[in-house]
């Protein structure tokens, strides 16, 4: 093995130890969060911080009773926790942490990272009918309309980043931003964007597949011991993955001054996931109807609006 | 969309605010003096114990927790052979205090009586009889109702008034 192969190796297994602590990590950081603004202490018992909670939760998880129900699709409800897990880890291959760390420097990352997330509706829809429940099938319909409808303008609001950049390597998106992050002249699509990966991670405001106070616990309701655990791993690691997107295509990515790359990118990422969990613990969900309504009659327009001008911007100055 | 940024901006402020929050085991909380907790027995300012095992708590109460056995002394008081409380069972109505004729029976403000065994929460006489009078420290059942002894019924005795006759007082 060249050494070359072996830093490629410890950096995919750096990233992989890192992206999955960071999920436990953000069950507690959640709670700790939500109880501030709620002006409550939360987990504060075990450890220094409350911080043990994380591995309290963790044997927890891991012991409990891993419980298929009979007239559960068995196959298909096995694999549907494992998918959205994979596809959300697999995204985290093509995001440039800092110059060096990444695991694949991909000329098409932008749409890998794209695809990845719409393989991940499988995960629910799959989830909602293999449950052969209706809560769970009502959850994961409604996910599966989510996610699609609001796949299509995340797309389109990425589209001005691409065209601005001229490049759908996310490295060369950041090297881009050199002169000015793209949040200022990409206004409308970081609003679009932000607001389509709420959505895509089914959270709060938008967390209607789950939406415990009329489905139980919508797609996963079901499930029990670590299969529900992975939905959540899977839940958490959406929200850095969407942070760390947007940080990336939005904000700069690593860069910054005085601090090394790493922890720009860190710091950045980490106020995106505290703005997920700020909306978490603020705004009420909406109706459904509203929900689709909204992303076909606003969003879609938006972002179709914010490509035209974008791409008349770049033709009249001749980019 | 103004709004919710504005909600949004609130719940942030929330940050500086005071914790609601009572860290308890640290921090005790104020217990009001008719809160209704463990159970005690009450013992007359004489020092001895104030139940006549009349058997009225284990009527009142909701849930039968409480189970008790009278019996008689010489001179014809009675008092409880055994008298038993299960706690695991006890929702704290304080109907048992209510019903009580002497004020034997009381509700104090303790909470704190976890157990990891569930048989230890069944609490036996001597568990539950302490040696003061608890809330009604002057009262003495015997004295206000008079006692008959061998050779003297009740309001025989020196200047004793005769007991009311409760049936008169029947419209």
């Amino acid at each position: 093995m060249t050494n070359e192969t072996v830093w490629k190796l410890i950096t995919v297994f750096a990233i992989l130890f890192v992206t999955l602590n960071v999920a436990a990590f953000l069950i507690w950081l959640e709670r700790r969060l939500l109880a501030l603004w709620q002006d409550r202490y939360g987990p504060n018992r075990v450890g220094p911080f409350g911080l043990l909670q994380v591995v309290a939760d963790m044997v927890k998880v891991f012991t409990k009773e891993d419980w298929i129900p009979p007239f559960a699709d068995k196959p298909v409800f096995v694999i549907a926790p494992a998918i959205i897990m994979l596809t959300i880890i697999t995204a985290f291959a093509v995001i440039p942490f800092s110059p060096g760390i990444e695991v694949v420097n991909l000329n098409v990352g932008l749409l890998f990272f794209l695809a990845m997330s719409s393989l991940g509706v499988y995960s629910v829809a799959f989830a909602g009918w293999s449950s052969a429940s209706k809560y769970s099938l009502l959850g994961g319909l409604r996910a599966a309309a989510q996610m699609l409808s609001y796949e299509v303008f995340m797309g389109l609001s990425l589209t001005g980043v691409v065209m601005l950049a001229g490049s759908f390597n996310l490295e060369d998106i950041v090297n881009a931003q050199k002169g000015m992050w793209f949040f200022v002249p990409q206004f409308v699509g970081f609003v679009v964007f932000f607001i389509a990966g709420i959505a895509e991670t089914h959270r709060l405001p938008f967390d209607l597949p789950e939406a415990e106070s009329e489905l139980v616990a919508g797609f996963h309701s079901e499930y029990s011991g670590m299969k529900f655990g992975m939905f959540f791993v899977g839940e958490y690691l959406g929200i850095t993955l969407i942070s760390a997107l947007i940080v990336t295509l939005f904000f700069g990515g690593w860069m910054g001054p005085v601090l090394p790359p790493i922890v720009w990118f860190t710091i950045k990422t980490f106020f995106f996931i505290c703005v997920f969990i700020l909306l978490r613990a603020s705004l009420p969900r909406p109706r459904y109807d509203q929900l689709m309504s909204y992303g076909w009659k606003v969003m879609l327009p938006l972002s179709l609006l914010n490509l035209l001008v974008t791409g008349g911007i770049l033709l009249a100055t001749g980019k | 969309m103004f709004s919710l940024i504005r909600t949004m901006w609130t719940i942030l402020l929330h940050m500086f605010r005071k914790r609601e929050t009572v860290l308890y085991p640290e921090e005790k909380p104020y217990i009001p003096p008719r809160w209704r907790g463990r159970i005690i027995l009450s013992r007359d300012p004489d020092g001895e114990e104030r139940c006549v095992a009349c058997y009225l708590c284990a009527v009142a109460c909701p849930v039968d927790c409480i189970s008790l056995q009278a019996a008689e002394d010489g001179h014809g008081r009675r008092y409880p052979e055994f008298f038993r409380i299960n706690f695991s069972r006890c929702i704290f109505c304080g109907f048992c205090e209510e019903a009580c004729p002497t004020y034997a029976i009381q509700l104090t403000n303790d909470f704190e009586m976890g157990e990891y065994v569930r048989q230890n929460l069944v609490y036996e006489k001597e568990d539950l009889l302490i040696s003061g009078p608890g809330k009604h420290p002057e009262y003495n059942f015997y004295r206000m109702a008079g006692l008959s002894i061998k050779g003297k019924d009740k309001g025989e005795a020196v200047n004793e008034e005769q007991p009311v006759d409760v049936r008169d007082l029947m419209p």
